[in-house]
């Protein structure tokens, strides 16, 4: 919403400055989003200096000059003015600039075969005086002004803009403004002038508005005005059309323009002539078309709002009118149109057409029904004022009466709300200013709301408007008490802050990443899960929710290894998503590494294996809190990772799936491990499983390593040599190491060798030679036993 | 002097004069090995008349002794002198780079979370969380935002079906919503998370951060929330003062509703939070609306409070002088180096917020 401080002055008498009302503004939750000055045709014209006058080389009357115009190099204008001379200041038109006397806009042109960067301007072209002799010669008080503009605004009256919330449809009209302010003491509000004018005409054109399910129109007031003549406008219109932002048109558009910004009452103008018969306000038919004004044609669904004659839709209801009735310079007949339609239904159409308009923009906030008949009489007395005419009587339709709303407003309400004590008495100034009527009962005031304010339902609204207007800066600030009685964090939520920090520590570098994703990608990883698709994504790839951290990671990776790091590790903790219902949701750390060989001078760094990544899930989740013994490690993977060099990890008895780790299957990208984990599934097993630490029993006997190598199948893993170890005597073997595993020369193809430390202490006395070899054969038959697996002689 | 004795002294000069430790070692089995002449000295005793022999024992103890002391003093000066040459001739450039040490980096955004989190655990908090697939209910309309009302297109919304009734959360105020419903008052909580709208430009994303705040209870008013408000700021941005103005605005869930705005110069092209005559807007918040609470089972007449949003993102921005959203989510290992936290870096209410 756009208004002038000089504009706001047909409202409000006050005698503030601009600068006041814009902070004032601020202060009652009007907000100033930008002040600038008034553009107009005028406000290109900049004084300059001319630093030389050379002749023209092609043309004895012509001359080129360097002319200073406040920038850090001075232009080429060809001039053919006799008084243009050295050091002259006068005043300069840059090309895209208009010459008031002619129209004509400037363009960068060649004269005489030289450039020409716009124009010096004499008097007459600038309409200022009959001059045309030459150049306007300003005097020597110029030089200081030399790049400014020069027509100042008289009283350098600024545009300001605000941004008005959705629910303050009043303050987009300037009286809403100036009411506001009136409420906060700054002037007083100006009253309507209802000067009269004769009604010569009698309106004789049917309109009627049809009862309808779901009728956005209840009441449709219009008049007609014959014999104008429609005319641009004058320019003091002209010139807050412009402060609109809005292009002046004609005198009759300009007028309804003005009339909607001024009282926040959207008009609209027919050419009498063009309507057919009569006026019907009814619901569309499927299939209907309407050539609106903004030059688009519209196809129309069932029961949208038309305004139409005859022949068919002549506008949209309170959004936009047709090109068929449309106004133009030489239309002599008018209908005015000022009417009330419902919000949610225009909101609706609009929103089904994708038609913004600044109608609709009021309409779907709410116009007060009480200004149709403001609305029309401002509106004729500027046509006739303007254009001249004769004004019918004003015919109303109204299938429905509007009453304002009462509240039982309890004053206490604001204290209790805000902290402070009001005076009723202040209460009732405030809400009286606003333009509430309040009636003081025993215990509440009886509030009436105005029409124009559709956003005022009950009691809080009205706390809203009291401390608004008084002003925050009125509250009193409560320090904070210190007291805590529930834990900040719950026991989940302490597991996401320790992983998302285990992980970071062990080289991983943390991402956020989108929670959409490309479908395509996605796909690789969604393994059975459903796809999400987002119904509206802000482009197609990232049309899916993500059912995996590994697409956008794996692109990311790969979007870095072109910036060129070669050794790179990522990961995300967040949402993966496993349905399209709320809570359908898992929270996921994947990590992920990629590394090309890198040489170090003080060792060959080996390139990136498994071991690395199942290093750092593990630490991870024993960081977490997860005990080593409590993990189960079998190499059933999603089909993303590589079939053979991948694993799972979970909890001993299965039920607790923690994790997955390995390489990324090389089809979808190369030499690339990862890791999933599954926090809830770890909270969950810790929860299960809430143990103390076990108190720390160390043993002072004598160990002994014991080292075995063993023959097993290939296929045999060797985690389970190691559990056939372990179950051997739990006490007693302290420490199981796998230090070497061997396939090649001098072992039969099918098999492999494993070598195993067994550390092996009593915590009661030092084990002799016996006990040694004793623990040594049950170990080896163990082995043996469980896995097949052969002691290598 | 006795032969033993001659040899004794001529092997304290062999042992003094000895150079390196293979010498030694050879002087070493001589005197005190099977057959060295302490053995063999020893041996005589045997064949000594019992009133000599303690004599003649404690003697050649006290020489094995002496021995054993000059005999430790040469080793150890032989071994220094060993160590010194290898010393010598060591030299390493210790200008080459040290071994790599791979230390992660935790997201500004979490760090913000953790720093946050921090703060209103000080002043009891605690973080609750919702999921960012939200019901059209918990979204909009239990937030008093009504189907077709023009306070919608605020939030320009991803759906995920075409009735529009699931959605990704445009904010996350549901969180305040399932909290009620699943509780009963006082409510004293903050919930950040990922939000989604569907806007793309310079200055913003379609995912982006948010932090929630709900305290409800049977006293709580506009004063509290300006004091929380207040307070908040003022760790987040570890100043001491702070220039803030409350704006009445309008968001459908409160109502008295408002902007804040802190106050900022700008130094040296850098931005000063707190001072200043620059304003600049960084959360909204206000009263619960009545009809929220009674949509969330909360009996209004009873129970009130404030609420508030801020853009967490923005927050870090500001604190950390990033300049381009976007970064945020680009991954770029640099940008990721250059703005992310140290690992142990963790926010604590007695060591302070940032190092």
């Amino acid at each position: 919403m756009k208004f002038t401080k000089n504009w706001l002055n047909d409202h409000l008498k006050t005698k503030k400055s601009e600068q006041q009302i814009i902070e004032k503004l601020n202060a009652i939750g009007l907000e100033v989003e930008k002040v600038e000055p008034i553009k107009n045709e005028l406000s290109d014209f900049i004084v300059a200096k001319i630093i030389k006058a050379n002749k023209h080389p092609n043309a004895d009357r012509l001359k080129l000059c360097d002319v200073d115009i406040g920038g850090k190099e001075n232009i080429k204008v060809v001039c053919g003015a006799p008084n243009a001379k050295d050091g002259l200041i006068t005043v300069y038109a840059p090309p895209g600039s208009t010459i008031p006397k002619n129209g004509m806009k400037l363009e960068i042109s060649k004269i005489r075969g030289e450039t020409s960067y716009g124009m010096l301007c004499s008097g007459s072209e600038l309409n200022l005086s009959k001059d045309t002799d030459g150049i306007i010669e300003l005097g020597q008080k110029f030089n200081n002004s030399i790049g400014k503009k020069y027509f100042k605004n008289k009283d350098s009256n600024n545009v300001i803009e605000l941004s008005i919330t959705p629910n303050r449809p009043d303050c987009l009209g300037i009286r809403g403004i100036a009411r506001d302010l009136f409420a906060c003491g700054y002037g007083d509000l100006k009253e309507i002038k209802n000067t009269k004018f004769k009604k010569t005409l009698k309106h004789n054109l049917k309109v009627k508005i049809e009862k309808n399910k779901n009728q956005a129109c209840s009441i449709f007031g219009s008049c007609l005005i014959k014999n104008i003549s429609n005319k641009e406008s004058p320019s003091w219109l002209k010139e807050r059309i412009l402060a609109l932002g809005l292009r002046p048109i004609s005198a009759v558009v300009d007028i309804t323009n003005y009339v909607m910004f001024d009282l926040n009452r959207p008009l609209h103008a027919y050419d009498l002539d063009k309507i057919k018969n009569s006026i019907l306000v009814r619901n569309s038919k499927k299939g209907e078309t309407l050539k609106a004004l903004d030059n688009k044609s519209y196809t129309l669904t069932e029961n949208m709002c038309v305004i139409a004659d005859d022949e068919g839709p002549l506008g949209l209801g309170g959004i936009i009118g047709g090109v068929r009735s449309g106004t133009e310079l030489d239309t002599k007949n008018l209908l005015i149109e000022s009417a009330y339609f419902d919000p949610t239904i225009t909101r609706k159409t609009a929103k089904a057409l994708e038609i913004n308009s600044d109608a609709k923009f009021r309409f779907e906030r709410g116009i007060d029904p009480q200004s149709v008949k403001d609305g029309l009489l401002m509106a004729t007395k500027l046509i006739v004022d303007i254009c001249g005419g004769e004004v019918s009587n004003f015919d109303i339709q109204e299938t429905k009466k509007f009453k304002k709303k009462i509240i039982k407003f309890n004053p206490k309400l604001v204290s209790r709300t805000i902290g402070i004590n009001v005076k009723d008495k202040d209460i009732n100034n405030i809400l009286n200013k606003l333009g509430f009527e309040t009636k003081t009962k025993v215990k509440n005031i009886e509030v009436k709301i105005p029409l124009w304010r559709p956003d005022i339902y009950g009691e809080i609204d009205l706390v809203e408007e009291i401390i608004r207007i008084l002003g925050f800066e009125n509250v009193k600030s409560i320090e904070p008490e210190k007291v805590r009685t529930k834990s900040t964090l719950n026991f989940y939520q302490k597991h996401f802050h320790l992983a998302q920090r285990s992980v970071a520590s062990k080289g991983y570098y943390e991402t956020i990443t989108w929670s959409f994703s490309d479908e395509k990608k996605n796909d690789k990883f969604k393994e059975d899960l459903e796809t999400i698709r987002i119904i509206n994504p802000i482009s197609s790839d990232l049309g899916v929710l993500r059912n995996s951290l590994y697409p956008n990671l794996i692109y990311y990776v790969e979007k870095n290894l072109n910036r060129g790091f070669s050794d790179q590790s990522l990961f995300e903790i967040g949402p993966v998503f496993t349905g399209n219902r709320p809570g359908d949701q898992i929270t996921v750390i994947c990590g992920i590494k990629k590394q090309l060989y890198d040489e170090q001078y003080y060792k060959k760094v080996g390139h990136l294996d498994i071991f690395e990544i199942k290093r750092d899930i593990i630490q991870t989740l024993v960081e977490l809190g997860i005990n080593k013994d409590e993990i189960l490690v079998d190499d059933k993977s999603p089909t993303y990772y590589h079939p053979g060099i991948s694993g799972s990890i979970s909890s001993k008895d299965g039920k607790y799936l923690f994790g997955y780790f390995g390489q990324i299957h090389p089809k979808i990208t190369l030499d690339t491990y990862g890791f999933e984990i599954y926090l809830e599934n770890v909270v969950s097993f810790k929860s299960h499983n809430k143990k103390n630490k076990e108190s720390l029993l160390l043993s002072d006997f004598q160990k002994s390593d014991r080292d075995f190598a063993f023959l097993a199948n290939k296929e045999i893993k060797a985690s389970l040599l190691v559990e056939a170890i372990k179950k051997v005597d739990k006490s007693l073997i302290k420490k199981i190491k796998i230090f070497d595993v061997y396939e090649g020369k001098n072992i039969p193809l099918d098999k492999k060798s494993i070598a195993i430390k067994v550390t092996i202490q009593s915590d009661h006395k030092t084990l002799n030679e016996s006990d040694l070899s004793d623990i040594s054969n049950r170990i080896i038959k163990s082995v043996e036993e469980q896995t097949g697996a052969k002691l290598r002689s | 002097m006795s032969e033993f004795e001659k040899k004794i002294a001529q092997y304290k000069e062999k042992i003094n004069n000895s150079k390196n430790l293979r010498e030694l070692v050879v002087i070493n089995s001589e005197i005190f090995g099977k057959n060295g002449i302490l053995n063999l000295e020893f041996k005589k005793l045997g064949s000594l008349p019992v009133d000599e022999k303690k004599r003649f024992a404690e003697t050649i103890n006290k020489i094995k002794q002496e021995l054993s002391r000059i005999y430790k003093v040469k080793n150890n000066e032989i071994l220094d002198k060993d160590i010194i040459e290898k010393v010598q001739k060591e030299k390493i450039d210790v200008t080459l780079p040290e071994k790599e040490f791979k230390i992660g980096k935790v997201h500004p955004v979490s760090q913000v979370i953790d720093e946050i989190s921090c703060i209103f655990s000080e002043i009891g908090f605690s973080v609750e969380e919702g999921p960012d697939v939200e019901n059209e209910y918990n979204n909009f309309t239990a937030l008093n935002t009504p189907e077709n009302h023009p306070a919608k297109d605020m939030h320009d919304t991803f759906y995920l079906d075409k009735d529009m009734k699931t959605l990704l959360r445009t904010h996350t105020s549901p969180v305040q919503v399932r909290t009620m419903l699943k509780g009963r008052p006082p409510f004293k909580i903050i919930a950040p998370g990922r939000t989604y709208r569907s806007d793309s430009d310079q200055t913003h994303t379609p995912m982006f951060h948010q932090l929630e705040g709900l305290h409800i209870d049977k006293d709580i008013n506009m004063g509290h929330l300006k004091g929380c408000l207040n307070y908040f700021i003022k760790e987040f941005f570890e100043v001491d003062k702070i220039k803030m103005r409350f704006r009445p605005s309008h968001f459908p869930f409160t109502e008295p509703s408002a902007e804040v705005d802190i106050g900022y110069r700008i130094e040296n092209n850098k931005i000063v939070i707190g001072e200043g005559d620059q304003w600049l807007e960084i959360l909204g918040c206000g009263m619960v609306h009545p009809n929220v609470l009674k949509n969330c089972k909360v009996d209004p007449a009873k129970f009130q409070g404030f609420a508030f949003g801020i853009g967490i993102d923005r927050l870090a921005m500001l604190k950390y002088g990033i300049n381009d959203l976007r970064s945020f989510f680009e991954c770029d290992y640099r940008w990721l180096n250059h703005y992310g936290f140290d690992p142990l870096d963790v926010p604590t209410n007695y060591r302070g917020l940032s190092r």
